[in-house]
Parts: structure tokens; C-alpha cells; sequence
């Protein structure tokens, strides 16, 4: 990231500090004013997970900020590397803990593309399902945290209950509400239950009054306007150069969506539209993951019109457990099971790169693999490691109480900012 | 027996007596009342339930016995003082935020008189302009704990505290201007007395109907002076934390929730008092045979139940709206506020002037 273009205050007579995108104001020249800092986070309310933005203030306005990450840092490349292949899936539930599957469907794409598989339609459609429920999920905790923060407590708490609703269809198919680990290499771990998809449609209808409601109490409401309106702008240009994805990039008004840009999965054969904001403010990163809400709930009723019957899992037999009756009824099922529990998945050597689109943005895993039993390598790309870099710029010249408008709406989630 | 009557002839026993009834027999359960309230219908608003586990023993009271819970945990919870404070202002602060919210209660009446005794503890000569006078003294408690807290989330929520409650004085002032003439003084009684009269025998001359901007624009600065949703920027509970009490615990902290409740209750009782009639039962002059006692408990049920709607709907819309940013909290009083008022002021005059 150019930090030269973006320290717009000289810091000649203060200590540099080498953080990317952190903005150090200058002394004031005359004595009688001076300038304030002014620690919010890393236990502050509204600083959700953990980070640290020391804030310069003139007044109440913000003349400086470093934001400083790191506080919920658990070392999951690390650990990764320390495991097998399959043992990495519950970790990524840890990534983004408010849309799960999709962290699992990344991770188990990339080690798919590894391996040079095709998983069955039925598990994709189930996929795209699920990833679209857990999009929902991540946008409902997004939207419900910004509008609590500019004073929507009630609005928080029915889109709260909405995603309860979501996450009890989580449970149905993977016995967890969000450490679900759910998918597997070549498929995913479990069908749906009977009756679950007319399920599905009951709940989406009783989200989407939610999202209608929710919609009535706050988006045209003038106070609202007034604190999301010009807060927190970005330019495309600046967007872009940040490496923002997903609704943020959106919001700004470029189209990017990874879901047409790079179709993954059955996207291709669904009908969706884009939503792009205008100027690129908190209010358009609000519009823009409101309609994205809707068409996620029309993706899905397309895919449960379309969705196939057949298999969950491929039957490759160096992917998945063999069936119980091969195994107990055949020698070459029990030794591909035997090889299966001791040594795990063993994916060709080479390295692949595979992005999905998250629900905060583009979200990526880069594996490298030398066909051992382990992981060498495994960098996830978390798209709010770059919003929190573009904090200050955002934060620049508004006041302390559009902090928490900027940072609600950049959905900054600590799990996988941190890793 | 005679002595007793004669001991409570005297005015100072009678004083006495109006201020323990009014105060704790009315502003003070109905303000603790107000903290359950306000967690229960937000749950409401919400789609909870709300607080319902506090018992003894299997009975629960529908959360009411939470009134006591908080109480009892709040007196026993210890009381921090933090390091570097200034422990003399830190300690007095809650009394000016308390003090200030209770003292409005003394000039209101709550029923009618009976000959020469009136149901309000004194009747003072300016009337309200003591109301102006005792809420400003409120912003000290908000401003004396932001100061001395030694914390600079409490410097911020004191500095906006004191911005914002001077400025809508001005606006709470003059916002009852139009008011002082049409009754043509600023004693309380006298505005009641006045209300009492109808059209036509039928529209009740209340402030609301011969005051109507006037009306919005009190209420709007009484929110505000009250510090309460969406002007509560002082608190300012998502960015500032809890704003000029942030450092508080116990009962200091908990001096300044139910001063918070009691002027929701005071802010609803003025209301009540200057602009829906205070105790004036409407059309009541019809039932001419009606006993005193009679119409003295219809006065009171009146003015209770108006002024347990006015709380009601302050709450309603704290958990409506979302809350101002501090500047636009300052930018809605000078620039649209003032301007509105003035305008009042003035046409209310001119109707006055052109009607005599």
C-alpha cells in the first residue's frame, strides 16, 4: 500500500510509525491548542471482536488515526500448517464466525482445485444454498451492529432474531448454529434433511418481512440519513488501490462480484443482479448489502427450484471415507478407510489460489501442497484486513461519533482480520 | 385530636406533607417505575420478553420484583472512585443531576384546589422561569463529572453535556413565550386555571390546541435537556461509552439512571401541567352536584394517567428513532429550533394584539 500518498500530515517531529495506512497529524504551531489522543478499543463497545484505533482529535474532530490490529490473533496459518488437510475445515469456522459455510466452502474449493475434482451437482446447488444462507447471516450481524451504533437498538434486535431463524437451519443440516464444519473435500459432510427445503422457504419469508420491517423503521428515517449520508467516502480509485472487494468495492460503484467475475460453484446458471452504490458512503455500503440481502434470497429459491437429486459426495475413493458396507465387506474398502483415518488426504504438490465471494468480500485461500500429508502453506485472504487499513482515510475529518457509523459499516469481523 | 388538626394546619407541616406525598408517593415510585418500564416495553418494541428472573421463591411479579433487585444490588455493589479523580467534585456530582430532576416536582399541581389549600407544594410567584432556573442547574451534575472523572470519554460526554443543555434553554424559554401571553402569566396555577376554560363549551383551551408549535418545540427541548433519546449524544453509548458517568459504579451510577427517570416523569408532569390541562378534567363543569372528593380523585386520576402517557411515549420513542450526532443535536436547536420558536412568539403575539 503507497502509505507515502496517504500520510497527509508531515511526522517529521513525531515517532513514524510503520503501520500501513495510518495517519499521524502534526503538532499544532500555535501552544494554545492542542491536540488529543484517544484510545478506542481494544475493549471499547464498538470495536466489535478486538482492534485498536488510537485517535487524533482536534476538538471532536479527527485529525489522525492509527488503527492496530492483532489483539485476536491465533495463529491459524500456523496451526494449519501443523495439521492434515481435512483438520483445517473446523478452523475456518473460526474465520468469519458470522457466515461459517462460506469460509468452509473456500477452504474445501481450494483444496479441490489441488486436487483437480469435480464435486457432485447436488452438493454444489447444496453449496450455494447454504453459502447464500450464511450471506444473509453475515450481512443481517452487519447491517443490525451499524444501525445500533448510530442508535437503532431495536433495529439491531430484530435483525438479531432474524438471523436466528437462519441459523437454526444451519443446525438442522450440520448440528451446529456456527462452528458448523460442514463441507469435505469432494462434497459436503451430510444431505439435507427431508422437508428441510420447504423449510428454507418458510424461514427466507419470514426474513424477508423482517428486511421489509427493518427497511420501514430505519432507511428512510432522516436522523438515520443524516449520520450514514457523506460519512466515511471513499473514491473509486482509492477503493480499488486498497484491494476493497465484495459490498464495500460495490458501494463505491464498481460492479466486482466474484460470483459473476470468476462463476464458482452453479452461480453461472442462477439470476441475480448486482448492487452498486454511488458515492461510496456508510449509507451506500447500507443500501448496497440491504439489496444484496434480497437477491441472496432469490438466489436461493432459484437453487432450491433447480437443485438435482443424487450423491452429496463424490466416490473417489482418495477423497472420502468409502461406504460402511465396503468397509466391512471388502478388503480394498478397509484399507482405504484404515489409510484414510491414519493418513489423511493427500493432494498433488503445486500451489492454487482460490477466491469465493465471502459475505464481507472477496475472501481467498492459497495453498501450496508437496503431496505430504500436511498443509505447507495456507494464507487466507480476509477481506477486512484492507477496510481496516483504509480506516483513517475514512475516519479523516469527520467527528467521534462517525467513527462507530464508518466502522458499523465496514463490518470489520476480529475472527478473520486476526486470524 | 384538636391538636393534631391544629398541628397540621400549620403551612410548614402542610408543606412538608405536600412534598413526601408528591415526591415519594408519586415522582419518585413512578420514576423506579419508569426503569421497568422502559426494559419492558423496549422488549416489547423488540420482540423479547424482557427481564422476568428476579423471585422470591416461585413468585416473580411479571419482572416487577426487579425494582428491588437493582436497588439492592446497586447500594451493595462498591463505590469506585477512580484514580486521579477529584474525589470532592466526583462525589457531589450525582446530587446536581438528582437534586435538579426532583426539584421540578414542587410547582406542579396535582389536583385542584379545595378553598385556600392547593395540591402543590409552593406555588412561587415566577412559576416556571424556577423551572429554567433548576434545570440549568442540572447540567452541572453532568458537567462536574465529566471534569473530574480524570477520563477523557467523560471530558467528551461533560463538554457536550453543558453545549447542549445551555443552548436548549434557550429554545425551552422561548418555546414558552406564546404560552405566557395567551394566559398572560407565568405562574402555574394561573396557566392551569386558565386551561380550564373551553370553546364553545366544548374544545377544551388547552397549550396543545392554543400552542401547538410551541408545544412541539418544548417537548423537543425538554428531550433534550433531559439528555434523553435521540439527543442523547452525552451519553453517546456507542462511541463515548457511557459519556460524563462512565467512571461511576453504585449508587453514584445509579443517582444518575433515576435522575434520568425522574425527569422522564418530570418532563411528562410539565407537559401534562402546561399544555394538556394539568389536573383540568375536561367538560367536568357540566356534572355541577358532583362531590369535592369526587372531583378532586378525577383530577388526580387525570393528571396521572396523562402524565404516565407522556412517559410511556418518551420511551416509545427513544427506542424508535436513532440518535443525533452531537453536532446535528446543536445544528436542529439553533437552526431550526430557534427560528420556529421566534416565529411562535411573534404570531401568537399578533393574534393576541389583533383579537383585543
Amino acid at each position: 500500500m503507497n502509505t507515502s500518498e496517504l500520510t497527509t500530515i508531515s511526522v517529521e517531529e513525531l515517532k513514524p510509525v510503520h503501520l500501513p495506512g495510518a495517519i499521524i497529524p502534526a503538532p499544532p504551531e500555535d501552544s494554545d491548542t492542542s491536540i488529543m489522543r484517544i484510545e478506542i478499543g481494544p475493549a471499547h463497545p464498538a470495536m466489535h471482536g478486538i482492534v485498536r484505533l488510537t485517535t487524533y482529535l482536534d476538538g471532536e474532530q479527527i485529525v489522525g488515526m492509527v488503527p492496530e490490529i492483532g489483539y485476536l490473533h491465533r495463529g491459524f496459518e500456523k496451526e494449519s500448517e501443523n495439521s492434515k488437510w481435512i483438520q483445517v475445515i473446523p478452523y475456518t469456522d473460526r474465520l468469519n464466525y458470522v457466515s461459517p459455510v462460506l469460509n468452509n466452502i473456500g477452504y474445501s474449493m481450494a483444496v479441490e482445485k489441488l486436487f483437480g475434482v469435480e464435486i457432485p451437482r447436488r452438493a454444489q446447488f447444496a453449496r450455494v444454498i447454504m453459502g447464500e444462507i450464511s450471506r444473509i447471516t453475515d450481512h443481517l450481524t452487519c447491517l443490525a451492529a451499524c444501525a445500533m451504533e448510530v442508535g437503532g437498538f431495536t433495529f439491531f434486535l430484530w435483525f438479531i432474531k432474524a438471523r436466528e431463524y437462519l441459523y437454526e437451519l444451519n443446525e438442522q443440516v450440520t448440528g451446529g448454529r456456527v462452528t458448523i464444519n460442514w463441507t469435505r473435500f469432494g462434497g459436503n459432510s451430510t444431505d439435507f434433511p427431508d422437508g428441510f427445503l420447504k423449510e428454507v422457504e418458510v424461514r427466507l419469508e419470514k426474513v424477508r418481512e423482517v428486511i421489509e420491517e427493518g427497511d420501514q423503521l430505519v432507511t428512510r428515517n432522516k436522523i438515520f440519513i443524516d449520520r450514514m449520508k457523506n460519512i466515511g467516502v471513499l473514491s473509486k480509485e482509492k477503493a480499488i488501490s486498497y484491494g476493497f472487494t465484495g459490498p464495500l468495492l460495490r458501494a463505491c460503484g464498481v460492479p466486482y462480484d466474484i460470483r459473476r467475475a470468476d462463476p464458482h460453484l452453479v452461480y453461472d446458471e442462477l439470476d441475480f443482479e448486482i448492487p452498486i452504490g454511488e458515492v461510496g458512503d456508510s449509507y451506500d455500503r447500507f443500501l448496497v448489502r440491504m439489496e444484496e440481502m434480497r437477491q441472496s434470497i432469490s438466489i436461493i429459491e432459484q437453487a432450491i427450484d433447480k437443485i438435482p437429486y443424487g450423491p452429496v459426495m463424490t466416490r473417489e475413493r482418495y477423497l472420502g471415507y468409502p461406504d460402511k458396507k465396503e468397509v466391512y465387506g471388502s478388503i480394498e474398502g478397509l484399507i482405504d478407510h484404515f489409510k484414510m483415518v491414519m493418513e489423511g488426504h493427500h493432494p498433488p504438490a503445486g500451489e492454487v489460489y482460490q477466491p469465493i465471494e465471502g459475505g464481507n468480500g472477496e475472501l481467498g485461500f492459497y495453498l501450496v501442497s508437496d503431496g505430504s500429508g500436511d498443509p505447507v502453506k495456507c494464507r487466507v485472504r480476509p477481506p477486512c484486513f484492507n477496510y481496516v487499513q483504509a480506516m483513517p482515510e475514512l475516519a479523516l475529518g469527520h467527528y467521534v461519533a462517525d467513527i462507530v457509523a464508518i466502522f458499523g459499516s465496514i463490518n470489520m469481523i476480529g475472527g478473520e482480520l486476526d486470524r | 385530636m384538636q391538636l393534631v388538626l391544629e398541628f397540621l394546619a400549620l403551612p410548614f407541616v402542610q408543606d412538608v406533607l405536600k412534598i413526601l406525598f408528591i415526591l415519594l408517593l408519586f415522582a419518585m415510585p413512578l420514576g423506579t417505575f419508569m426503569t421497568l418500564m422502559e426494559r419492558k416495553w423496549s422488549a416489547a418494541v423488540q420482540d423479547r420478553i424482557g427481564p422476568n428472573r428476579a423471585n422470591i421463591g416461585s413468585y416473580r411479579g411479571r419482572g416487577l420484583l426487579h425494582i428491588a433487585a437493582d436497588a439492592l444490588k446497586s447500594i451493595f455493589k462498591e463505590d469506585l472512585i477512580p484514580k486521579g479523580a477529584d474525589k470532592f467534585l466526583y462525589t457531589i456530582a450525582p446530587f446536581f443531576s438528582f437534586m435538579s430532576a426532583v426539584a421540578v416536582f414542587a410547582i406542579i399541581p396535582i389536583a385542584g384546589p379545595i378553598g385556600d389549600f392547593k395540591f402543590q407544594v409552593t406555588d412561587v410567584q415566577p412559576g416556571l422561569l424556577f423551572i429554567f432556573a433548576i434545570t440549568s442547574l442540572g447540567v452541572y451534575g453532568a458537567v462536574l463529572a465529566g471534569a473530574s472523572s480524570n477520563s477523557k470519554f467523560a471530558l467528551f460526554g461533560g463538554t457536550r453535556a453543558s453545549a447542549q443543555m445551555i443552548s436548549y434553554e434557550v429554545f425551552l424559554g422561548l418555546s414558552l413565550m406564546g404560552l405566557f401571553m395567551v394566559y398572560g402569566s407565568t405562574q402555574v396555577s394561573a396557566i392551569v386555571e386558565g386551561q380550564g376554560e373551553h370553546w364553545f363549551g366544548l374544545i377544551p383551551k388547552w397549550g396543545v390546541f392554543t400552542q401547538p408549535l410551541g408545544f412541539v418545540v418544548f417537548f423537543t427541548a425538554l428531550i433534550a435537556e433531559t439528555k434523553r433519546a435521540p439527543f442523547d449524544a452525552p451519553e453517546g453509548e456507542s462511541e463515548i461509552v457511557a459519556g460524563y458517568f462512565v467512571e461511576y459504579s453504585g449508587m453514584r451510577w445509579s443517582s444518575f439512571m433515576l435522575a434520568e427517570y425522574i425527569a422522564i416523569v418530570g418532563v411528562a408532569a410539565l407537559i401534562t401541567t402546561l399544555f394538556f390541562g394539568g389536573y383540568q378534567v375536561p367538560w367536568l363543569y357540566h356534572w355541577e352536584s358532583a362531590p369535592q372528593w369526587l372531583v378532586t380523585l378525577l383530577q388526580f386520576g387525570k393528571f396521572a394517567s396523562f402524565t404516565f402517557i407522556f412517559c410511556w411515549f418518551q420511551i416509545q420513542i427513544r427506542w424508535t428513532v436513532p440518535k443525533f450526532r452531537f453536532d446535528q443535536t446543536m445544528a436542529l436547536g439553533w437552526k431550526k429550533l430557534l427560528p420556529v420558536a421566534l416565529l411562535n412568539t411573534v404570531v401568537t403575539a399578533i393574534i393576541i394584539v389583533a383579537l383585543a
